[in-house]
């Protein structure tokens, strides 16, 4: 299990994300839409979760300080244990599947706390890129009430070549 | 909302994706994975034509068919399969379709079919969504 963090929820924040794809509905910014009101206050799009990323301690591709070889191994170790997409993407990592389940609505103001953990891993043939090398990391993340929000599951595979395009 | 099994909707999310939609979603997520926005990384370490966009930069694209269909906070769960590489000057639609409903925990639940393909036809995000309808 990874360390856990705190994820702090601002408006601008999910703004920002919502736009980032491409997204311009009232109910992700406008806090005096009707919609808005309706929905209890702004709430972020569905993937939003995903910018949590900003907040983890030793973020393998935050590049705003260096990072000692002792950090640099603790990522590779926390990464190869953890699994899931992503991770420094030099190698054949792909992000092959990825799964939300949404228990409790989040709004800006929330601190969510963000903790991790390896989920399944397995093993398939691929078509011209070798063998698959399939893992799961599962994410939840709890509200400051400590009621769970959203579980983001991570699946993460590993290739031999650069995959098919 | 009167959903039927056999509703469609169907969007356009996004038209000619170009490095700076990539870019934009890189600094919003926080994903600087180099394979994503560097030319050099993408070609020379890795051997990709070019570079080419997150997968959730898609997953994000496509839940925007569904949030406009179905509402900002509809979703329960929502999931998919990263099926194709999306690259730059891909124009990607995104399909929804209500395959059941049923009752579950006092809500009428829609389970909802999801493909976005690109402008060739191919799938490149595969999944299912699960709405309160």
């Amino acid at each position: 299990m990874a360390e856990a963090y705190e994820f702090p929820v601002d408006r601008s924040a999910v703004m920002l994300f919502a736009r980032s794809v491409l997204d311009i509905n009232p109910a992700f910014s406008d806090p005096d839409d009707p919609a808005t009101v309706a929905n209890g206050g702004i709430v972020p799009s569905p993937t939003f979760v995903q910018s949590s990323a900003h907040w983890e301690p030793n973020y393998s591709l935050d590049m705003t300080r260096p990072k000692t070889e002792a950090e640099k191994e603790a990522i590779a170790a926390r990464e190869k244990a953890n699994g899931g997409g992503g991770g420094d993407g030099l190698g054949r990592g792909l992000h092959a599947e990825q799964h939300y389940e949404y228990h409790h609505p989040i709004h800006p103001g929330d601190t969510l706390t963000v903790t991790s953990k390896p989920g399944k891993r397995w093993e398939k043939q691929g078509r011209k890129g070798g063998k698959l090398m399939f893992s799961e990391s599962v994410t939840e993340y709890h509200n400051q009430e400590g009621v769970l929000c959203v579980t983001a599951t991570s699946v993460g595979v590993q290739t031999e070549r650069a995959v098919d395009q | 909302m009167s959903l039927q099994v056999g509703d469609k909707n169907e969007a356009v999310v996004v038209d000619d994706v170009n490095r700076t939609h990539i870019v934009k979603y890189a600094g919003a997520s926080g994903d600087f994975n180099p394979l994503h926005h560097d030319e050099g990384v993408a070609q020379k370490m890795a051997g990709y034509p070019s570079v080419f966009a997150h997968g959730m930069l898609s997953m994000g694209l496509t839940g925007r068919m569904l949030t406009d269909w179905l509402g900002a906070t509809s979703l329960r769960k929502y999931g998919v399969r990263f099926t194709k590489q999306v690259w730059p000057g891909d124009t990607l639609t995104a399909t929804g379709e209500v395959i059941a409903i049923e009752e579950v925990d006092g809500e009428r639940r829609a389970t909802i079919k999801v493909v976005t393909t690109n402008q060739k036809g191919e799938s490149v995000v595969e999944g299912e969504a699960i709405a309160a309808i």
